[in-house]
């Protein structure tokens, strides 16, 4: 794949990540569409729904490098993770500011706390702060090893994620979503389980704090 | 049978054995052709569901609320009808496929008159009433709505309940055929929902057949369903086929979901929480994207009126 290519790929990336933001953004305008009857509600669901989906799909990429060999889709976990937490920060916000409203911050404080899928949600949210401000090349390189396993954090933000989707289905019986979500993710974490037996098995009586360490990225990130 | 010997019915009110044990036949037959001599002495000015679309003679009652009224847009395409999808707007896309004609309701329990009623029946003695109640969702939104309508006790009352009847059941229509999300588990259906009989008898108890002076959108419930000002929306039940007069406390649909976090009652109420989300505050739909919630207010601001059913109940373990 020529460089020129990898360009064209990660604009399209972009567009599709920017995607919804924009027609929310048409729609609040009003250029086209509407918001609907409840624009909070819709620009909350939007972005949660959003945010999640990339979370998953942040969370593939290294799965299925590893399955087909495409090395270069590495190059699109880190925008795809902060495009991700981009929704999320929106979807936070929209609930914090525009549903409850500024006035209403000791409500905001109350849900966290007691709220359950407050609280599941506002954690992974949290846990997803140190991982987007560790984001940069250098602070990675830095890093070394460390950065990896700190950025393992992103498989409990997936859960917790997936769990406050699941918390607020109105009847059990509801869950058909949130539960598509969750094997989607178990089937990630089947993936990662299968190559870390595969590459155990392989190595003969490696170091042992070297066992389970998943394999560093190759790739120098294209510019 | 005390139904028979009860002095209170005159015989000629009685339908006869024949009528009543092929009631269906004859309903669909005979009032098609427009033969069947209605049950009850119909009205000069009855109430028809009007092929126009467009209610004719609509009082208005002087209880209406002075709030800012919803667009009929925002009505009728923001709603919980689970028949037609768990989305918001899945009602509105795909509930043009509920036959509301013909259509009967299903009488039964502790009532002197039982049995299967036609539409036309059921709405020719009443006057339409547009009554602009608020409406608040479990869910924390609210709307204010211009229903047209007439009290359920009205509606009631023509069926003789007994002493038996301490509560009322309603039962929403079940069709898989028309509803598509009644093919999916959500809910138990059909739908169903409850109420003492002194709440189904309470003057705010509404019959609504219309909104905005229209007749009611399918997706609103058409073409009858039951509006209960101070109860969290999912208390009324939409398209109605059955009215059930019991002694027992009914099984509710969400009751039977989610006991510990939709009640028998229900009654708005801002101090008793969801067990996931707060209800002290609500948001009102329509006021733009930058307005605050408002204050939810107990019994949805109908205190005045309904308070007095609750006396003496603890509202905080009776939700």
């Amino acid at each position: 794949m020529t460089q020129r290519w990898v360009v064209v790929i990660k604009v399209a990336v972009w567009a599709a990540c920017l995607a919804p933001w924009a027609w929310l953004v048409i729609r609040t305008l009003g250029i086209a569409g509407s918001l609907g009857a409840n624009p909070q509600e819709e620009i909350l669901n939007v972005c949660g729904k959003t945010g999640l989906n990339l979370l998953m799909l942040t969370l593939a990429i290294t799965p299925v490098r590893r399955s087909t060999g495409w090395n270069r889709l590495i190059a699109f976990r880190r925008l795809l993770g902060l495009f991700a937490f981009f929704y999320l920060v929106l979807h936070f916000l929209t609930y914090a500011l525009l549903d409850l409203g500024v006035a209403r911050w000791p409500t905001l404080l109350e849900d966290i706390a007691e709220r359950p899928y407050v609280t599941v949600g506002f954690t992974a949210l949290m846990l997803l702060v140190p991982l987007a401000a560790t984001s940069t090349q250098g602070i990675q390189r830095r890093l070394g090893r460390n950065w990896v396993k700190l950025h393992r954090l992103v498989y409990v933000v997936g859960v917790l994620g997936i769990v406050h989707y699941w918390w607020q289905v109105k009847s059990k019986a509801d869950v058909a979503e949130p539960l598509l979500y969750a094997v989607f993710l178990a089937l990630l974490f089947a993936a990662r389980l299968l190559h870390y037996r595969s590459v155990h098995a392989k190595a003969a009586v490696p170091p042992a704090n070297q066992r389970v360490e998943p394999p560093q990225p190759r790739e120098k990130p294209s510019h | 049978m005390t139904k028979r010997s009860d002095p209170k019915i005159k015989p000629s009110e009685i339908t006869p054995e024949s009528v009543f044990l092929n009631r269906r036949t004859l309903l669909k037959g005979a009032v098609a052709a427009g033969l069947l001599p209605t049950i009850w002495p119909t009205a000069s000015e009855a109430v028809t569901i009007p092929a126009n679309g467009q209610f004719a003679d609509v009082k208005k009652w002087d209880g209406s609320t002075g709030e800012r009224v919803n667009s009929y847009e925002d009505i009728t395409t923001y709603n919980n009808f689970y028949e037609f999808g768990t989305g918001k707007g899945d009602p509105a896309e795909s509930a043009h496929s509920l036959k509301t004609s013909p259509w009967s309701v299903q009488v039964t329990g502790a009532a002197a008159k039982t049995g299967t009623f036609t539409l036309e029946d059921i709405l020719a003695p009443h006057t339409l009433e547009e009554r602009i109640y608020r409406h608040r969702c479990v869910e924390a939104w609210s709307m204010v709505v211009p229903w047209d309508g007439f009290p359920l006790a009205d509606l009631l009352k023509r069926f003789e309940p007994t002493s038996q009847a301490k509560f009322v059941q309603f039962f929403s229509l079940a069709d898989p055929r028309q509803m598509p999300g009644v093919r999916s588990p959500v809910l138990e259906w059909p739908y169903r929902e409850g109420l003492t009989i002194e709440e189904a008898m309470h003057p705010l108890t509404l019959i609504a057949v219309g909104l905005y002076g229209k007749v009611l959108p399918n997706q609103n419930g058409a073409p009858l369903r039951t509006v209960i000002p101070w109860k969290y929306g999912f208390k009324s039940t939409k398209s109605i086929v059955r009215i059930h007069f019991t002694d027992q406390r009914p099984q509710t649909s969400w009751n039977m979901a989610a006991p510990g976090e939709y009640g028998f009652y229900s009654n708005v109420n801002p101090e008793v929480d969801h067990p996931r989300w707060s209800q002290a505050s609500e948001r009102r739909l329509g006021t733009g994207l930058f307005s605050p919630r408002i204050p939810t207010l107990m019994f949805n601001g109908y205190t005045d009126q309904v308070a007095a059913l609750y006396k003496g109940l603890d509202l905080r373990k009776n939700y």
